[in-house]
């Protein structure tokens, strides 16, 4: 089983604490001259996103977490497990809810997600930063208003519900930024 | 690969020049002897919590103490070197394996004095003058409590209590060692950082258990004659009164060595020059040690040594 010592700790680094999977924020080596050496560790828990502080003796080690960043094109959802495919190794992987959580609601089949495996098991996925989605339901359109800055609820073909400017018409294709959760600018014409 | 291009600027080198310049003409104009001691010795520092390179059958010293030491007791007067000391597996935003240090020692002079001229360099430096607390005060004033009257359980349940505590911690059993563990984790976690906020702190009467070479105290037993200065939180020298008993220096010797077979680290063998240099009469004196790359990147507000390395550990 491979381990890290604290010597080698650095941003980035991922590590198994209490049993999950984490990754090392910022590390910081303090040691009075005279005295007992320590690490004060910064560390956010990939399956929480949790960040907390821990303090190790330097020079102790710990677990190394099998911890890997792909990108994946989404497939299809059978409703339990979110299913993804490695582009060139044409290898399936299938995500469960907690992992997928939030990026769910964006998730159209050929996306390219950034997944991030533990043990070869998707442990989070985000979606892309834009997406671009067709709306299926929205109030009808007010002609000609372009820039009074109103807006409405549409609802997209995954499912999310996005704020778009009133003159947005059922059908139409639009750029979304999934981290905010906000209309861009329409993606066709 | 641009990595053979040095740590710090151009600007920064020249600052360094002129630093390291301007502090052997304070000491020469003092009478302070400069010694160029060596780097390399077949013997080494015991003390559990300092870790020698190990060099050509030899070891790299963590810093000139001993050598200044023999000159001292040789009968060289105030004496000091200014170079490079190691220390193997210390590295981080304040810590260099090789690193300046800029050690002296003042024959006849008691703590108080050598503090007031340490802020004589200081002043010539540029550095603002320090002020003074005790060990005692800044402890109570960031944990809660009087230090040297809490054993080890006490201390460890307040770094519990602060969620410090590490895996692998010293059982309170270990007594001494113990409260030594606990009072670096609580003085690095939590007194250290606001220490020495815009001018220098000197903090005085450090706790018996972490005297390194220096004399206990003659009223206070809990207390040794050793003190530390701050800067930005940043610890910026350590000096005392030294130890002059060659019985006490063996005692603290089979110490250190008996801690290190426990922690299974066996270390360098104990200087035997040291002690037959203290046997035949250390005289009393008074010394302390600089981080002089510390020192420079405070004075220029960078906020880790790499700013002020010609070439910093990932670059050699």
């Amino acid at each position: 089983m491979a381990t890290y010592s604290t010597n080698q700790f650095k941003g980035g680094l991922k590590i198994m604490l209490d049993g999950d999977p984490c990754a090392i924020v910022e590390n910081e080596f303090v040691k009075p001259g005279k005295g007992q050496a320590f690490n004060r560790v910064k560390i956010r828990n990939l399956k929480t996103g949790r960040v907390i502080e821990r303090t190790f003796k330097s020079g102790d080690t710990v677990e190394a977490a099998d911890v890997m960043d792909v990108d994946l094109q989404f497939l299809y959802s059978d409703g339990e497990f979110w299913h993804f495919m490695e582009p060139n190794t044409f290898e399936q992987y299938q995500a469960g809810e907690a992992a997928v959580g939030d990026a769910a609601k964006w998730l159209k089949p050929e996306d390219v997600c950034h997944v991030t495996l533990w043990n070869n098991v998707p442990l989070s996925v985000d979606a892309p930063n834009f997406v671009t989605l067709k709306v299926t339901e929205t109030d009808p359109g007010v002609r000609g208003d372009t820039s009074s800055g109103g807006n409405k609820p549409a609802t997209m073909e995954t499912g999310a519900v996005v704020r778009v400017p009133l003159f947005i018409e059922e059908g139409e294709i639009l750029k979304i930024d999934t981290r905010k959760g906000e209309y861009v600018s329409r993606a066709s014409g | 690969m641009d990595d053979w291009r040095p740590s710090a600027a151009p600007a920064t080198l020249r600052a360094r020049a002129r630093l390291l310049a301007d502090i052997r003409y304070f000491l020469a104009d003092r009478g302070v002897l400069e010694a160029d001691t060596p780097a390399l010795a077949s013997a080494g520092a015991t003390d559990p919590h300092l870790h020698s390179l190990r060099a050509g059958g030899g070891y790299l010293v963590t810093s000139p103490e001993f050598a200044l030491k023999r000159l001292l007791a040789a009968g060289s007067g105030p004496v000091y070197r200014l170079g490079n000391v190691f220390r193997a597996g210390e590295s981080g935003r304040w810590h260099n394996p090789e690193f300046c240090m800029l050690e002296w020692y003042r024959p006849g002079w008691d703590q108080d004095r050598l503090i007031a001229e340490i802020g004589d360099l200081f002043a010539g430096l540029g550095v603002p003058a320090p002020a003074t607390a005790t060990y005692a005060d800044v402890f109570r004033a960031a944990v809660g409590f009087d230090p040297h009257a809490a054993d080890a359980a006490a201390l460890r349940r307040a770094a519990e209590a602060d969620s410090l505590a590490p895996d692998g911690a010293p059982d309170d059993a270990a007594g001494e060692s113990a409260r030594g563990f606990w009072l670096d984790l609580l003085m690095s976690a939590r007194v250290a950082p606001a220490l020495g906020d815009g001018r220098p702190l000197v903090v005085t009467g450090f706790p018996a258990c972490q005297a390194g070479l220096t004399r206990g105290h003659p009223d206070r037993p809990a207390e040794a004659l050793r003190f530390e200065v701050y800067w930005g939180g940043v610890e910026l020298a350590n000096g005392g009164e030294e130890l002059t008993d060659a019985g006490e220096l063996r005692r603290r010797t089979d110490a250190d060595l008996a801690a290190r077979e426990a922690a299974g680290e066996p270390g360098p063998p104990p200087d035997p020059y040291l002690a037959a240099a203290m046997a035949h009469g250390l005289p009393a004196c008074s010394g302390v040690a600089v981080g002089v790359d510390r020192l420079l990147a405070l004075l220029m507000g960078f906020d880790r040594l790499a700013d002020v390395l010609p070439f910093a550990a990932d670059r050699v």
